[in-house]
């Protein structure tokens, strides 16, 4: 996974992916999107591949790259622990915030009594 | 749960984490929760199974707070650091350093709370040292309790499903 985090790190890497999730493009179209040199996206579509982030099938004289699930599937797994932590913090909050709230409106209630009186 | 809202985690910066929740209350309601520390050991638990015996919260600037857990097996884990800015229900800055840190360098968290129509919405956003560290923290993962994600990969994921 860590390997998913690193390559996806660099922005024009993350770019790539993005641009990658409408569906398989071949390199010469990202050139243009990403208005960088052939080289360096070359060299972007390196590591995702390494990362096994990307898949590549040659077509006519055109290297076409697409996506692949499987490790970001795996980041969504380890993502989902991470906010069920804290959701777990948080739900508990929003019950001690609903006993706050019940507390403030019984105060609220009993002043407004002894002030009738 | 009502009106639960539910957690966003960003990157805004390659040296932040930041969360976002809504909650169905007052700020000040929340502010007091995240300030009083009755109220900060009934919720700021982690995983099941772990308490907050100690919890120290001197709320000014300049002023100390300290966090200790503990699970049903006597294993402890300590935070803390120091207040740097108080604005009261609206804003709270503080630097954040486990006992046993695995990152160089506190984090500076700065905790921000917008009222609207008698929610607020609440932002947390951890700032490291370097991309490094807070990488480090992402590396760390679960078993630290302590991680981040990357928003824009979530939108990867579900437009992958």
């Amino acid at each position: 996974m860590m390997a998913t985090l690193r390559a996806l790190a660099e922005p024009n890497r993350l770019h790539i992916v993005e641009l990658l999730r409408d569906g398989p493009r071949p390199v010469g179209d990202m050139v243009q999107r990403l208005r960088l040199r052939q080289p360096q996206v070359s060299k972007h579509l390196r590591v995702l591949s390494a990362a096994g982030l990307v898949d590549v099938r040659v077509d006519a004289q055109r290297r076409i790259y697409a996506l692949r699930p499987a490790p970001l599937q795996e980041l969504e797994v380890w993502l989902e622990k991470y906010r069920r932590l804290w959701e777990g913090n948080f739900q508990r909050l929003d019950a001690l915030l609903d006993e706050l709230k019940t507390e403030e409106l019984k105060t609220k209630e009993k002043k407004r009594a002894r002030a009738k009186r | 749960m009502k009106n639960a809202g539910t957690l966003k985690l960003t990157t805004p910066t390659d040296r932040e984490i930041a969360m976002t929740r809504v909650f169905d209350a007052p700020r000040r309601l929340v502010f007091d929760a995240f300030t009083k520390p009755e109220l900060v050991k009934q919720w700021l638990l982690g995983p099941p199974g772990w308490t907050m015996p100690v919890c120290e919260i001197d709320l000014r600037v300049g002023g100390a707070y300290r966090h200790v857990w503990r699970n049903a097996k006597g294993k402890e884990m300590g935070m803390g650091g120091i207040y740097r800015e108080i604005v009261p229900h609206e804003r709270l800055v503080c630097t954040e350093l486990f006992d046993q840190a695995w990152y160089p360098g506190e984090a500076l968290v700065t905790t921000t709370l917008v009222e609207q129509g008698g929610r607020t919405t609440l932002t947390s956003t951890m700032l490291y040292v370097s991309q490094e560290t807070r990488d480090n923290v992402l590396k760390s993962g679960m078993e630290r309790g302590v991680a981040a994600s990357y928003d824009r990969l979530e939108e990867l994921l579900v437009s992958i499903e």
